[in-house]
């Protein structure tokens, strides 16, 4: 707690957490604490005497949700509830933000309101999964807050072994370079998946993030199981007048631009500017570079990763291309055919707690691509082998299999 | 063996009830041991589905999570009371 009963902070190491120039959790909690919010009291006390002791106080899980799903909240007990009662219970409920995240602020009071009725008042805006968090409440005040949040048109989100919430960038609501509308495809996505979405039927956790361009804004190339992440198949709009006073203006073009393309497939003459569009790898350098001149095409789509995941058990993973362009437009069939497949393979042959990623890697791209029905392309291929011994099955008669086996092995 | 939505939510009303406390199971580990049980003809992957959304809200089996989601019966939550 913030008092110091005249013998200094209560709270040493939590205030270290308020040094710097970024805003602290732990400053706003005292605020709540200071009005007189108890929760919020001892929740710092709880988390302060963790730091000292460098123990976690809470156990995670349990059997607390609303009734007929089996996600969106998550149970939160403390360990020393005699001494903490006021936060025994302090469970998080993750609520499905509005695609793109727009709000109005009256909607915005409307979830304080309910929470500070039904909850602590404390709230994560928002959490990793982009979730509006809800943070501590008691299993008697789930179904009251449930039914609030309903009536405000708002829903609960994903957790546990289920498709979790579905989330986009702004896309072509504000960006200009959106290649597809982020926005319609999440909230479609999000829609259609309602069942995988609330009642987990997966061996692990499914997340779906749209980036409108290669920008990549909600980094669902290391966030999502499936990145859904705009690009172009065609060139890059060039105009040449804008070009050249962005080099009149001090931009250095050789060396800024042409300089730092990945595959050095753009050339600077000193007045127009050149793309070997069938080199460029789509990395939204020069584009960003120079906004006014350089846009992507006009015939846009997206490319579809698969598998990315956070350090687990093996270590972080980029998602990795599956389909290299698709176009996207309603009703999405094409993707969500995509979804189903690999879900029907995944939860025959997962192993619990294995994400699409891992099972990927443990049965090998091939046996993965023939299972979701996705032809081997050469995209697909992150990095050429460096193993130069290759097995060529067509090559390999049985004949010579017997021959091998009747020849003396050579000695080197 | 053809078979109704109901009886397979009263078959893994039952796997459920008997490894209660034992063993945790999941919705794929019902699913494949229903059609394990009647065949792939008689009982597919939506009838299972249903059965346990059948089962859920009908408060007959609850979600559960410890690191992963699991479907149990009812019952006390063991770590609301600290223990
Ligand atoms: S990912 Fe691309 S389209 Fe989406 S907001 Fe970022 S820059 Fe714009
Ligand atoms: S987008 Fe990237 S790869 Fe393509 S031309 Fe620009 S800098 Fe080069």
């Amino acid at each position: 707690m913030s008092e110091t009963n005249g013998k200094g902070s209560a709270t040493p190491l939590l205030d270290e957490l308020e040094k710097g120039d970024w805003p602290s959790f732990v400053t706003q909690i005292k605020e709540m604490a200071a009005d007189g919010n108890e929760q919020c009291q001892q929740l710092l006390e709880l988390l302060e005497r963790s730091y000292r002791e460098k123990i976690g106080h809470w156990k995670h899980g349990g059997i607390v949700g609303v009734h007929g799903y089996g996600g969106g909240v998550i149970g939160r007990y403390n360990d020393l509830p005699e001494e903490f009662p006021a936060i025994a219970h302090f469970h998080t409920l993750r609520v499905n933000m509005p695609t793109g995240w727009f709000y109005t602020s009256e909607v915005l009071r409307k979830i304080c309101d309910i929470w500070d009725e039904h909850g602590s008042g404390l709230t994560n805006m928002h959490g990793s999964t982009g979730d509006i968090i809800l943070l501590g409440t008691t299993t008697d005040e789930l179904e009251p807050t449930f039914q609030a949040l309903s009536e405000a048109d708002f829903d609960l989100g994903g957790s546990g072994s289920d498709v979790r919430t579905p989330s986009a960038c702004v896309g072509p609501a504000r960006c200009e370079w959106a290649c597809y509308d982020t926005l319609d495809l999440c909230n479609d996505l999000t829609q259609t998946f309602q069942d995988e979405l609330h009642r987990p039927a997966f061996p692990y956790k499914f997340k779906f993030k749209c980036s409108g361009c290669p920008n990549d804004c909600v980094a669902s190339i290391a966030r999502s199981d499936m990145s859904i992440i705009g690009t172009w198949r065609d060139d890059i709009r060039i105009d040449q007048d804008e070009v050249r006073a962005y080099a009149e203006g001090g931009m250095n073009i050789e060396r800024d631009i042409c300089g730092n393309c990945p595959t050095k497939c753009m050339a600077w003459d000193g007045n127009e500017l050149e793309i070997d569009n069938s080199n460029c790898v789509k990395c939204m350098h020069c584009i960003n570079a120079m906004p006014k001149a350089l846009r992507p095409g006009v015939d846009t789509g997206a490319t579809i990763l698969l598998g990315a995941k956070a350090p687990i058990v093996q270590g972080a993973q980029l998602s990795s291309v599956l389909i290299p362009f698709i176009k996207l437009e309603p009703p999405y069939q094409e993707i969500k055919d995509l979804a189903e497949r690999i879900w029907d393979f995944w939860g025959e042959h997962g192993k619990n707690r294995e994400r699409v990623g891992e099972l990927m890697q443990r049965v090998g791209l091939g046996n993965f691509l023939e299972a979701i029905e996705v032809e081997p392309l050469p995209e697909m291929i992150a990095a050429p082998r460096d193993n130069p011994y290759v097995f060529y099955e067509e090559y390999y008669e049985e004949e010579d299999e017997e021959a091998e086996e009747e020849e003396p092995a050579a000695v080197p | 063996m053809a078979v109704t939505t109901e009886q397979i939510a009263d078959a893994m009303y039952e796997m459920v009830k008997e490894v209660q406390g034992k063993k945790k199971l999941k919705a794929m580990d019902l699913t494949h041991a229903m059609i394990d049980r009647y065949g792939a003809e008689g009982c597919d992957k939506k009838m299972c589905k249903a059965a346990i959304r059948d089962l859920i809200d009908n408060d007959r089996c609850v979600y559960t999570y410890f690191g992963g989601s699991y479907i149990e019966l009812p019952h006390e939550e063991g770590a609301a009371s600290g223990g």
